[in-house]
């Protein structure tokens, strides 16, 4: 177990580095420079010229990457914040340490003031909206599962289908009409600002339910064709057959089968909620992650960008190894030995 | 000592003494009067059962036989209450204890199912949870109806573990299903049925897809727990003779409905239904080989439950029809005499059918090799640097034309050595020679056309070798048009036409997909597709194990003709000894990577000399209830890891008459006769009474050291 663990931890940190550098080499290859994009339209080509020089731009690609791997080690100091490059860039941690992401070109700031908090605010919406998924999914269904075709599987299964197919911004702005113009019980954005005269839970009520109602009839709808393979198996009439009731068959046999399959689906709605969420954010003026990444792309700031895509990287891997321990948890026929 | 020797038949007219249940329980257990059931589907109903009636007795066992489809598993769910939201009782009753099990509330089936109707099922690892654990799946079952506390559920567990003859019951409560042998899981499962001491036990094909030694362990040791817990049985199979020795009287079903009933040994004797004939006919006997006997197939098949003829429902497929007294509506079971019934029109006048004897000519012995293999090994490399031995300087010939048969209980690594032949995996040393070419390690993709053109292979499953998305027919022309057997489109429809006349299927069959054949159809299909290459070497990998035995008999009796029409030269891996003896000319018997012993059919089945062979022998059920049974050789153990073979004799852990020096050394190759040798320490030739063979003097050739 030990070995296994230590395996997937070494392959964890292959794909991170694997991840950043592609991520820097398609930065690097899009159109326009690093110094252009820093230095914005209207500075003159001698002016970009000069900067590129500063930030050795014109360097080979593994070169570059090495330097900003360097920086993000600690082991060379940036090369950005240093007093001759004219950018008046500076960190207050300094320029040399372990874990400097750099600094941000778009929000003239240090790239760790900027993520950090942005993603706080997410995984606040995310692990909300999260625990409100696993288990509405679950029961819809296990419940639609149970009888397949049947009236209760035909009700929640149309309930499912319209919530997942109708897009986050329409729902937003659906329930936006309700609950902020109609019934004003709600704040229309959520920008977490306590001065705003909307406690910070009620700014968050709007944004995770538009969450939710877009991503639970589909995690529902995979754990209920789970259900409906399982409640077919020979195992589940061994129950029934041994005269046990309907609850104890599904909790004594069904479930945990059930969730083999969906367990991935399941865990792969955390990434989607931490980095893909941009529309909600973008809807409710929300300050996450989703659109912290957004912004950065756009901008061209490759600082933030690699930092950004180095947590949504680490946070996607890890994911996927507690979904194989949960595996191994559900599932005693895939235990390592 | 490992050896178990018992007597395993008693006259069944002791068992329901022994027990001390008296004889003339007025009041049988399980009454089923006229039972009809439906299926409801949107546009049709199906009537799987029309009207049933039999009696189950206390203490009794009953053989319910009939092919598959004749609604046998469907009756044993009606008694639980079991049909599924379209299946419904809509006439007659099933009475339990004297309780009417039709329409009966939920709540009291839930007190019924598990508590006083057990059932045994078909497919043990399907039947068991593969998430929890034995002991969690069988504590179960005292606490829903006995109400017991989680520890002495467990306990309870634990000792029926123990009368299972489970070894090392404590630690096989925590063990998972996955992590047990077929064997060992249905162990579990009977296990789980007697727990909370039922009257009535449903045995739903019990054996099927478990190894002839395991089918043999698991009979005997339901024939031992029915006693001891005075349980009454209600045995459903396809095979007449593997229920036979199990069974007090038997019902014989056929489409819906009961067609003879009576004394197990009155209908084995005097089977007065034309389909019971069949249904024995059709069982190959370890006492006649292919040279004396040829198995007679029922022709046609089953009716569909919405196309069952008027009158006698076997008439389609009975010689013995006569328009206007067999297509009568007003058919009655006619009492034979008391106890035993026959549902035909014309009984009076049919005795048993002669089968047709001697039909093939002994073909001529001294061709030569088609294929020979030395010293083939294969090595599965492990974790660790360990490696899995599959083969083990595997040595045997196969002539021209000749079927040579490879037995052996799973794991043994016969299928192995049959990818190894084809090309779909090669050897890790050793010679495999075929038309004057080295094959060992030549994989498929690197033979020639020419070379993969003459191995054929026919698989076990005919379910899951057919593309479902493909005709019948497509296989069959891919052949054809991929070897060039054929050029033109003309030519190759022609070509798939004949194929399909030689497996005797109506040609219309070509376009229809396999979910639409049955298993018997398809698996024609498959032997068509073989023979579509003009093989010179089959590979038969249990062709017909998946088959019922009415079906399984037609497909062996095409499978030899059209080998011998063409002269192929077959290798026919079974595990069905009784089915090996019936199509084989030699056989090679295998453990554990290593052949044991071989020999022609006549010397293996009429001297085996290895003390392996001989118990496989003696968990062949007769089907004959006069013979007198020689002693079962109960195989005690499970085969050992491949990865840890013993070190002397790899068959040593499991033997009834192991010598002191077997686990220390490896046995010599003892030649018996010009084509019959065994690895074995116990020279047959000094005195130890087993084989006729055993006049002449052995050859004793040492084994090259194991590595």
């Amino acid at each position: 177990m030990t070995r296994f663990l230590c395996k997937r931890l070494i392959m964890m940190m292959v794909t991170m580095l694997c991840a950043s550098f592609l991520v820097f080499a398609v930065c690097e290859f899009s159109p326009g420079s690093v110094a252009r994009k820093s230095l914005g339209p209207f500075a003159t080509q001698q002016q970009v010229d000069l900067l590129s020089k500063k930030l050795r731009a014109t360097d080979p690609l593994p070169v570059r990457y090495s330097r900003w791997l360097g920086v993000l080690l600690g082991l060379i100091p940036d090369p950005l914040q240093a007093p001759d490059s004219g950018l008046n860039f500076n960190d207050p941690r300094g320029a040399q340490y372990f874990g400097n992401f750099g600094y941000s070109t778009l929000n003239k700031l240090p790239v760790n003031d900027v993520i950090w908090n942005r993603l706080k605010n997410t995984a606040v919406l995310a692990g909300l909206a999260f625990a409100l998924i696993v288990p509405l999914s679950i029961i819809f269904g296990i419940l639609s599962g149970l009888k397949e075709g049947g009236a209760l599987d035909r009700f929640l299964s149309v309930i499912c289908i319209t919530f997942t197919s109708i897009p986050e911004f329409a729902s937003g702005v659906f329930l936006v009409t309700l609950f902020v113009i109609l019934w004003p019980l709600l704040p229309g954005t959520s920008q977490l600002d306590p001065g705003s005269g909307w406690s910070i839970p009620s700014q968050l009520v709007l944004p995770v339910a538009v969450l939710v109602i877009y991503d639970f009839g589909y995690v529902a709808r995979m754990i209920r064709v789970s259900m409906i393979g399982v409640m077919e198996r020979p195992f589940i009439r061994t129950a029934v057959l041994k005269g046990m009731n309907t609850r104890q068959v599904i909790f004594g046999h069904a479930l945990r089968n059930a969730m083999i399959a969906p367990f991935t689906v399941l865990l792969l709605q955390i990434n989607f909620l931490v980095s893909g969420v941009v529309v909600t954010e973008l809807v409710f003026a929300y300050p996450g992650f989703g659109r912290l990444l957004l912004d950065a792309s756009l901008f061209g700031d490759i600082a933030t960008l690699e930092a950004a895509t180095l947590v949504t990287v680490a946070i996607a891997v890890t994911t996927q190894l507690v979904g194989d321990l949960g595996y191994m948890l559900l599932d005693p026929r895939i235990r390592v030995k | 000592m490992n050896m178990e020797v018992r007597n395993a038949q008693r006259p069944a007219s002791q068992l329901d003494l022994s027990n001390g249940i008296p004889c003339t329980a007025q009041e049988p257990l399980l009454q089923i009067h006229d039972l009809r059931i439906e299926f409801r589907g949107k546009d049709e109903t199906v009537v799987a059962v029309p009207g049933l009636s039999l009696d189950v007795m206390r203490g009794e066992s009953y053989g319910l036989v009939g092919e598959s489809g004749c609604g046998k598993s469907t009756t044993a769910m009606a008694i639980l209450g079991y049909l599924g939201r379209t299946g419904a009782v809509t006439n007659g009753s099933i009475r339990f204890d004297g309780e009417e099990l039709v329409g009966a509330s939920p709540r009291q089936l839930r007190k019924v199912r598990g508590r006083r109707i057990a059932m045994v099922y078909q497919d043990p690892m399907s039947a068991l949870n593969p998430v929890r654990t034995i002991g969690a799946q069988l504590a179960e079952v005292p606490r829903i109806h006995l109400g017991t506390g989680r520890a002495q559920a467990l306990e309870m567990a634990r000792a029926m573990l123990r009368d299972v003859r489970l070894p090392d019951a404590g630690d096989m409560l925590k063990r998972y299903p996955h992590q047990l042998s077929g064997g060992q899981q249905q162990r579990v499962v009977i296990a789980m049925a007697l727990l909370a001491r039922p009257s009535l036990l449903l045995l739903d094909e019990p054996t099927t897809g478990l190894d002839v030694t395991v089918e043999a362990a698991v009979l005997d040791l339901i024939a031992e727990l029915r006693h001891r817990y005075q349980t009454s049985l209600l045995f459903i199979s396809h095979n007449l003779g593997l229920i036979a020795e199990s069974c007090d009287r038997l019902g014989i079903m056929y489409s819906g409905e009961l067609v003879e009933e009576g004394a197990t040994g009155e209908i084995f004797r005097r089977p007065r239904h034309p389909y019971t004939q069949g249904l024995i006919a059709c069982i190959p006997d370890v006492d006649s080989d292919k040279h004396s006997r040829s198995l007679a197939a029922i022709p046609g098949h089953i009716p569909l439950p919405q196309e069952r003829p008027q009158g006698c429902l076997f008439g389609p497929r009975c010689d013995g029809f006569v328009a206007g007294s067999c297509d009568r509506v007003d058919l009655k079971p006619d009492e034979v005499e008391p106890g035993h019934q026959v549902k035909c029109a014309r009984w009076r006048d049919f005795s048993r059918r002669e089968e047709a004897a001697v039909v093939v000519p002994d073909g001529d012995r001294d061709a030569g090799d088609a294929i020979c293999l030395t010293n083939v090994t294969k090595l599965y490399g492990t974790s660790r640097g360990r490696s899995l031995k599959a083969n083990e300087a595997v040595t045997f010939s196969v002539k021209e034309a000749e079927i040579v048969a490879l037995v052996g209980e799973s794991g043994c690594g016969k299928s192995t050595l049959a990818r190894i032949v084809t090309g779909l995996d090669q050897a890790t040393s050793g010679q495999i020679r075929l038309a004057d070419r080295n094959i060992a390690e030549l994989q498929a993709r690197a033979r020639p056309k020419k070379l993969l053109q003459s191995v054929q292979m026919i698989f076990q499953n005919p379910d899951s070798t057919l593309n479902p998305s493909h005709s019948a027919a497509f296989s069959i022309r891919r052949s054809l048009i991929k070897f060039g057997i054929r050029k033109g489109k003309a030519a190759v429809d022609r070509r798939v036409r004949e194929l399909l006349e030689m497996v005797r299927l109506n040609p219309d069959l070509a376009e229809r997909k396999p979910e639409q054949l049955s298993g018997g159809q398809k698996q024609r299909i498959a032997i068509a597709r073989a023979f579509a290459a003009d093989p010179s070497l089959i590979v038969a990998d249990e062709p017909v194990s998946a088959l019922d035995v009415s079906v399984q008999a037609a497909v062996v009796t095409l499978l030899l003709d059209i080998q011998r029409a063409n002269k192929t030269t077959m290798l026919f891996i079974s595990h069905d000894l009784a089915l090996v003896r019936h199509v084989a000319d030699k056989v090679v018997v295998m453990y554990l990577g290593k052949v044991m012993e071989q020999g022609t059919v006549a010397e293996i089945f009429g001297g085996a000399a290895h003390p392996y062979t001989q118990a496989l022998l003696s968990s062949i059920r007769s089907t004959d209830p006069d013979r007198s049974k020689a002693a079962h050789i109960q195989l005690r153990g499970e085969m050992p890891s491949p990865v840890d073979v013993p070190r002397g004799c790899r068959f040593a852990t499991r033997c009834h008459r192991k010598l002191g020096i077997c686990e220390q050394e490896a046995p010599p190759l003892r030649r018996l006769s010009s084509s019959h040798e065994i690895l074995c320490h116990i020279d047959p030739t000094a005195g130890q009474t087993v084989s006729d063979g055993a006049t002449r003097s052995a050859d004793i050739t040492r084994e090259p050291a194991n590595d």
